[in-house]
Protein backbone atom coordinates (compact mmCIF):
# COMPACT_ATOMS: atom_id res chain seq x y z
CA UNK A 1 0.00 0.00 0.00
CA UNK A 2 1.63 2.91 -1.17
CA UNK A 3 1.39 6.06 1.51
CA UNK A 4 2.67 9.71 1.56
CA UNK A 5 5.54 10.48 3.63
CA UNK A 6 5.25 11.58 6.80
CA UNK A 7 7.79 14.74 6.59
CA UNK A 8 10.77 14.56 8.99
CA UNK A 9 9.97 10.96 9.99
CA UNK A 10 12.20 7.90 9.01
CA UNK A 11 11.76 4.30 8.15
CA UNK A 12 14.40 2.04 9.03
CA UNK A 13 14.98 1.58 5.27
CA UNK A 14 16.58 4.49 4.58
CA UNK A 15 14.59 5.21 1.61
CA UNK A 16 14.79 8.76 -0.08
CA UNK A 17 11.73 8.20 -1.92
CA UNK A 18 8.51 10.61 -1.43
CA UNK A 19 6.31 6.75 -1.16
CA UNK A 20 7.51 4.09 0.46
CA UNK A 21 5.99 0.92 1.20
CA UNK A 22 5.06 0.66 4.46
CA UNK A 23 3.12 -2.99 4.32
CA UNK A 24 6.49 -4.35 5.79
CA UNK A 25 7.38 -1.59 8.54
CA UNK A 26 3.55 -2.54 9.74
CA UNK A 27 4.43 -6.09 10.08
CA UNK A 28 7.03 -5.52 11.85
CA UNK A 29 5.62 -2.73 14.12
CA UNK A 30 8.69 -0.50 13.70
CA UNK A 31 8.53 3.03 12.73
CA UNK A 32 12.50 4.34 13.35
CA UNK A 33 13.16 8.32 13.58
CA UNK A 34 15.12 10.68 16.09
CA UNK A 35 14.32 11.78 19.06
CA UNK A 36 15.32 15.73 17.88
CA UNK A 37 12.38 15.62 15.23
CA UNK A 38 9.85 13.56 17.45
CA UNK A 39 10.54 16.27 20.33
CA UNK A 40 10.66 18.92 17.35
CA UNK A 41 7.69 18.26 16.01
CA UNK A 42 5.54 18.16 19.60
CA UNK A 43 7.16 21.82 20.22
CA UNK A 44 5.91 23.20 17.33
CA UNK A 45 2.61 21.60 17.47
CA UNK A 46 1.86 23.04 20.72
CA UNK A 47 3.33 26.55 21.00
CA UNK A 48 1.85 28.38 23.49
CA UNK A 49 2.59 32.17 22.90
CA UNK A 50 2.54 35.14 26.04
CA UNK A 51 0.54 37.73 25.53
CA UNK A 52 2.60 41.04 24.83
CA UNK A 53 0.27 43.04 22.77
CA UNK A 54 1.32 46.73 23.07
CA UNK A 55 -0.32 48.39 19.86
CA UNK A 56 -2.63 48.29 17.06
CA UNK A 57 -0.56 45.00 16.04
CA UNK A 58 -2.06 43.58 19.22
CA UNK A 59 -5.79 44.05 17.56
CA UNK A 60 -4.29 41.61 15.04
CA UNK A 61 -2.97 39.22 16.93
CA UNK A 62 -6.16 38.82 18.71
CA UNK A 63 -8.33 38.51 15.49
CA UNK A 64 -6.08 35.75 14.35
CA UNK A 65 -6.37 34.23 17.95
CA UNK A 66 -10.97 34.36 17.53
CA UNK A 67 -12.70 32.13 15.58
CA UNK A 68 -12.19 33.73 11.72
CA UNK A 69 -8.73 32.79 11.84
CA UNK A 70 -8.46 30.35 14.64
CA UNK A 71 -4.63 29.89 15.34
CA UNK A 72 -5.33 26.85 17.29
CA UNK A 73 -5.25 25.26 14.05
CA UNK A 74 -1.74 25.10 14.76
CA UNK A 75 -1.59 24.21 18.11
CA UNK A 76 -1.98 27.64 19.18
CA UNK A 77 -4.59 28.77 20.99
CA UNK A 78 -3.70 29.16 24.46
CA UNK A 79 -2.47 32.62 24.79
CA UNK A 80 -1.10 32.73 28.40
CA UNK A 81 -0.69 34.97 30.99
CA UNK A 82 2.46 33.85 32.59
CA UNK A 83 5.39 33.40 31.04
CA UNK A 84 6.63 30.95 32.37
CA UNK A 85 4.35 28.91 30.37
CA UNK A 86 4.78 30.35 27.02
CA UNK A 87 7.11 28.93 24.44
CA UNK A 88 6.69 32.01 21.62
CA UNK A 89 6.60 35.53 22.55
CA UNK A 90 4.78 37.75 20.21
CA UNK A 91 6.21 41.29 20.03
CA UNK A 92 3.47 42.87 18.82
CA UNK A 93 3.58 46.61 18.86
CA UNK A 94 5.62 49.26 19.60
CA UNK A 95 7.96 48.70 22.34
CA UNK A 96 8.74 52.62 24.39
CA UNK A 97 11.64 53.08 26.12
CA UNK A 98 10.07 52.12 29.12
CA UNK A 99 8.59 48.68 27.89
CA UNK A 100 12.25 47.93 27.01
CA UNK A 101 12.89 46.34 30.48
CA UNK A 102 9.77 44.88 30.77
CA UNK A 103 9.96 42.89 27.52
CA UNK A 104 13.22 42.04 28.36
CA UNK A 105 12.05 40.70 31.73
CA UNK A 106 9.28 39.06 30.34
CA UNK A 107 11.46 37.65 27.79
CA UNK A 108 13.87 36.02 30.37
CA UNK A 109 11.29 34.62 32.41
CA UNK A 110 10.03 32.21 29.69
CA UNK A 111 11.42 29.19 29.66
CA UNK A 112 13.72 27.77 27.17
CA UNK A 113 13.28 26.63 24.27
CA UNK A 114 11.72 30.04 23.52
CA UNK A 115 11.43 32.27 20.36
CA UNK A 116 10.08 35.87 19.52
CA UNK A 117 8.05 37.04 16.21
CA UNK A 118 8.19 40.35 15.79
CA UNK A 119 5.04 41.69 14.83
CA UNK A 120 4.50 44.83 12.55
CA UNK A 121 7.41 47.14 11.65
CA UNK A 122 6.90 49.12 14.49
CA UNK A 123 8.47 46.26 16.59
CA UNK A 124 10.99 44.94 13.63
CA UNK A 125 12.80 48.27 13.08
CA UNK A 126 10.63 50.99 15.08
CA UNK A 127 8.78 51.94 12.12
CA UNK A 128 7.68 55.48 11.31
CA UNK A 129 8.50 56.26 14.94
CA UNK A 130 12.32 57.33 14.41
CA UNK A 131 12.50 59.38 17.54
CA UNK A 132 13.38 59.27 21.71
CA UNK A 133 10.08 57.48 22.46
CA UNK A 134 10.10 54.19 20.99
CA UNK A 135 13.07 51.47 20.90
CA UNK A 136 14.25 51.24 17.31
CA UNK A 137 13.74 47.34 16.75
CA UNK A 138 13.01 45.01 19.47
CA UNK A 139 16.32 42.77 18.14
CA UNK A 140 18.48 45.34 19.91
CA UNK A 141 16.82 43.60 23.24
CA UNK A 142 16.17 40.35 22.41
CA UNK A 143 16.73 37.93 19.83
CA UNK A 144 14.44 37.45 17.38
CA UNK A 145 13.44 34.63 14.98
CA UNK A 146 10.80 35.77 12.38
CA UNK A 147 10.00 39.15 11.42
CA UNK A 148 6.77 40.41 10.42
CA UNK A 149 6.44 43.31 8.13
CA UNK A 150 3.35 45.03 7.86
CA UNK A 151 1.28 47.95 9.40
CA UNK A 152 -0.26 46.42 11.10
CA UNK A 153 0.31 42.81 9.34
CA UNK A 154 -3.25 41.37 8.67
CA UNK A 155 -3.86 38.26 10.86
CA UNK A 156 -3.15 36.19 7.43
CA UNK A 157 0.73 37.71 7.39
CA UNK A 158 0.54 36.84 11.04
CA UNK A 159 -0.06 32.80 10.49
CA UNK A 160 2.64 32.59 7.24
CA UNK A 161 5.12 34.32 10.23
CA UNK A 162 4.00 31.72 12.60
CA UNK A 163 4.09 28.81 9.87
CA UNK A 164 7.93 29.95 8.95
CA UNK A 165 8.93 29.74 12.19
CA UNK A 166 7.31 26.44 12.82
CA UNK A 167 8.95 25.41 9.79
CA UNK A 168 12.24 26.82 11.66
CA UNK A 169 11.20 24.87 14.82
CA UNK A 170 11.09 21.54 13.17
CA UNK A 171 14.18 21.52 10.89
CA UNK A 172 16.43 23.95 12.98
CA UNK A 173 15.73 22.86 16.14
CA UNK A 174 18.68 20.95 18.36
CA UNK A 175 17.99 18.97 21.47
CA UNK A 176 20.37 20.06 24.35
CA UNK B 1 -18.59 85.52 31.33
CA UNK B 2 -16.76 85.41 27.39
CA UNK B 3 -13.17 86.14 26.47
CA UNK B 4 -13.66 90.06 26.46
CA UNK B 5 -15.58 90.26 29.50
CA UNK B 6 -12.66 88.14 31.00
CA UNK B 7 -10.08 89.96 29.81
CA UNK B 8 -12.02 93.03 31.01
CA UNK B 9 -11.96 91.33 34.25
CA UNK B 10 -8.36 90.84 35.30
CA UNK B 11 -7.59 93.96 33.10
CA UNK B 12 -6.69 95.29 37.18
CA UNK B 13 -3.71 92.52 37.73
CA UNK B 14 -3.01 91.59 34.13
CA UNK B 15 -3.22 94.84 32.11
CA UNK B 16 -1.52 93.07 29.01
CA UNK B 17 -4.13 90.26 29.03
CA UNK B 18 -4.38 89.01 25.05
CA UNK B 19 -7.73 87.71 23.82
CA UNK B 20 -6.70 85.66 20.30
CA UNK B 21 -9.24 83.28 18.48
CA UNK B 22 -11.44 83.71 21.86
CA UNK B 23 -9.29 82.52 24.43
CA UNK B 24 -7.38 85.20 26.61
CA UNK B 25 -3.63 84.74 27.21
CA UNK B 26 -1.78 86.52 30.42
CA UNK B 27 2.07 86.44 30.53
CA UNK B 28 3.26 86.78 34.15
CA UNK B 29 6.92 87.21 35.63
CA UNK B 30 7.89 83.79 37.43
CA UNK B 31 8.24 84.86 40.81
CA UNK B 32 4.43 86.23 40.45
CA UNK B 33 3.39 83.04 39.30
CA UNK B 34 2.01 81.36 42.06
CA UNK B 35 0.52 84.84 44.02
CA UNK B 36 -1.39 85.33 40.25
CA UNK B 37 -2.51 81.60 40.14
CA UNK B 38 -3.98 81.65 43.43
CA UNK B 39 -5.69 85.03 43.00
CA UNK B 40 -7.41 83.64 39.97
CA UNK B 41 -8.36 80.86 41.82
CA UNK B 42 -9.92 82.47 44.71
CA UNK B 43 -11.67 85.51 43.28
CA UNK B 44 -15.62 84.00 43.81
CA UNK B 45 -16.30 85.69 39.65
CA UNK B 46 -13.05 83.91 38.26
CA UNK B 47 -13.19 80.90 40.65
CA UNK B 48 -10.48 78.99 38.27
CA UNK B 49 -10.51 75.72 40.36
CA UNK B 50 -9.15 73.49 37.88
CA UNK B 51 -5.94 73.16 36.27
CA UNK B 52 -6.55 71.63 33.27
CA UNK B 53 -2.85 72.01 31.46
CA UNK B 54 0.11 72.58 32.33
CA UNK B 55 2.32 72.53 29.15
CA UNK B 56 6.00 74.24 27.45
CA UNK B 57 7.11 75.02 24.77
CA UNK B 58 10.80 75.55 23.47
CA UNK B 59 11.91 78.75 21.45
CA UNK B 60 15.50 78.43 21.27
CA UNK B 61 15.97 82.32 19.44
CA UNK B 62 13.86 83.62 22.29
CA UNK B 63 15.00 84.93 25.90
CA UNK B 64 13.76 83.53 28.03
CA UNK B 65 14.04 80.34 26.22
CA UNK B 66 11.07 78.08 27.61
CA UNK B 67 7.46 79.07 27.74
CA UNK B 68 5.52 77.21 30.39
CA UNK B 69 1.94 77.80 29.89
CA UNK B 70 -1.42 76.98 32.75
CA UNK B 71 -4.76 76.10 31.48
CA UNK B 72 -7.01 76.84 34.07
CA UNK B 73 -10.99 76.15 33.76
CA UNK B 74 -13.43 77.21 36.45
CA UNK B 75 -16.15 74.31 36.76
CA UNK B 76 -18.59 77.10 37.96
CA UNK B 77 -18.61 79.51 35.38
CA UNK B 78 -17.54 77.69 32.53
CA UNK B 79 -14.67 79.96 31.67
CA UNK B 80 -11.15 79.45 30.58
CA UNK B 81 -7.51 81.74 30.69
CA UNK B 82 -4.50 80.64 30.05
CA UNK B 83 -1.45 82.03 32.08
CA UNK B 84 2.24 82.13 30.61
CA UNK B 85 5.72 82.88 32.32
CA UNK B 86 9.00 81.94 30.79
CA UNK B 87 12.10 80.37 32.19
CA UNK B 88 15.36 80.98 31.11
CA UNK B 89 17.97 78.94 29.39
CA UNK B 90 20.71 79.01 32.05
CA UNK B 91 19.05 77.07 35.31
CA UNK B 92 15.54 77.00 33.97
CA UNK B 93 13.80 77.07 37.45
CA UNK B 94 9.83 78.12 38.22
CA UNK B 95 7.98 77.50 41.51
CA UNK B 96 5.79 74.29 41.49
CA UNK B 97 2.22 75.04 41.52
CA UNK B 98 1.63 71.55 43.32
CA UNK B 99 0.52 73.41 46.06
CA UNK B 100 -1.88 74.99 44.50
CA UNK B 101 -3.40 72.47 41.94
CA UNK B 102 -2.44 68.77 42.90
CA UNK B 103 -2.78 68.03 39.43
CA UNK B 104 0.06 69.79 38.72
CA UNK B 105 2.65 67.09 40.15
CA UNK B 106 2.53 65.10 36.93
CA UNK B 107 2.49 67.80 34.27
CA UNK B 108 5.49 69.36 36.11
CA UNK B 109 7.12 66.00 35.77
CA UNK B 110 6.49 66.02 32.45
CA UNK B 111 7.54 69.05 31.63
CA UNK B 112 10.72 68.51 33.38
CA UNK B 113 11.15 65.37 31.24
CA UNK B 114 10.77 66.55 28.28
CA UNK B 115 11.74 70.33 28.71
CA UNK B 116 14.37 70.49 31.28
CA UNK B 117 12.75 72.71 32.93
CA UNK B 118 12.79 72.18 37.17
CA UNK B 119 10.08 73.16 39.78
CA UNK B 120 11.13 74.21 43.20
CA UNK B 121 8.57 73.16 46.10
CA UNK B 122 7.93 69.90 43.86
CA UNK B 123 7.45 66.51 46.26
CA UNK B 124 8.91 64.62 43.73
CA UNK B 125 10.70 65.46 40.18
CA UNK B 126 11.90 62.79 38.49
CA UNK B 127 11.31 61.52 34.86
CA UNK B 128 7.96 60.46 33.96
CA UNK B 129 7.98 59.08 30.32
CA UNK B 130 11.64 58.58 30.17
CA UNK B 131 13.96 55.89 31.69
CA UNK B 132 15.38 57.27 34.50
CA UNK B 133 19.32 57.19 33.04
CA UNK B 134 17.98 58.71 30.08
CA UNK B 135 20.09 61.34 29.20
CA UNK B 136 19.22 65.13 27.43
CA UNK B 137 15.35 66.17 27.24
CA UNK B 138 13.83 65.21 24.68
CA UNK B 139 11.29 67.95 23.63
CA UNK B 140 13.85 70.62 23.38
CA UNK B 141 14.40 71.96 19.66
CA UNK B 142 18.12 71.32 20.18
CA UNK B 143 17.54 67.10 20.40
CA UNK B 144 17.88 65.59 16.96
CA UNK B 145 14.88 64.54 15.56
CA UNK B 146 15.11 60.78 14.34
CA UNK B 147 18.34 58.94 14.29
CA UNK B 148 17.81 57.75 18.45
CA UNK B 149 20.30 55.13 19.37
CA UNK B 150 19.26 52.11 21.83
CA UNK B 151 21.33 52.16 25.30
CA UNK B 152 20.08 49.04 27.56
CA UNK B 153 22.23 47.85 29.99
CA UNK B 154 25.07 49.42 28.99
CA UNK B 155 25.05 47.88 25.28
CA UNK B 156 25.03 51.10 22.66
CA UNK B 157 23.12 49.36 19.47
CA UNK B 158 23.41 52.80 16.65
CA UNK B 159 20.35 53.79 15.01
CA UNK B 160 18.55 52.07 12.54
CA UNK B 161 20.10 53.92 9.39
CA UNK B 162 23.58 53.63 10.75
CA UNK B 163 23.84 49.85 11.12
CA UNK B 164 24.45 48.36 8.29
CA UNK B 165 27.91 49.88 6.61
Amino acid sequence: MPVERLPGVQTGKGSDDDVLDVEEEVKRGILLGTLEKAVNWSRKQSMWPATFGLACCAIEMMATGAANYDLSRWGMEVFRASPRQADLMIVAGRVSQKMAPVLRQIYDQMPEPKWVISMGVCASSGGMFTNYALVQGVDTIVPVDVYVPGCPPRPEMLMFGILKLQEKVRTQGHLK
Amino acid sequence: MNAAELAERVESRFPDAIVARGEVTVIVEPPKLLESLEWLREEPDLWFDFLSDLSASDWPDRDPRFWVAYHLTSTRHSHRIRVKTGAPEKDARLPSATGLFPTANWHEREVFDMFGVRFDGHPGLTRIFMPDDWEGHPQRKTESLGGVPTRYHGAFIPPVDERLG
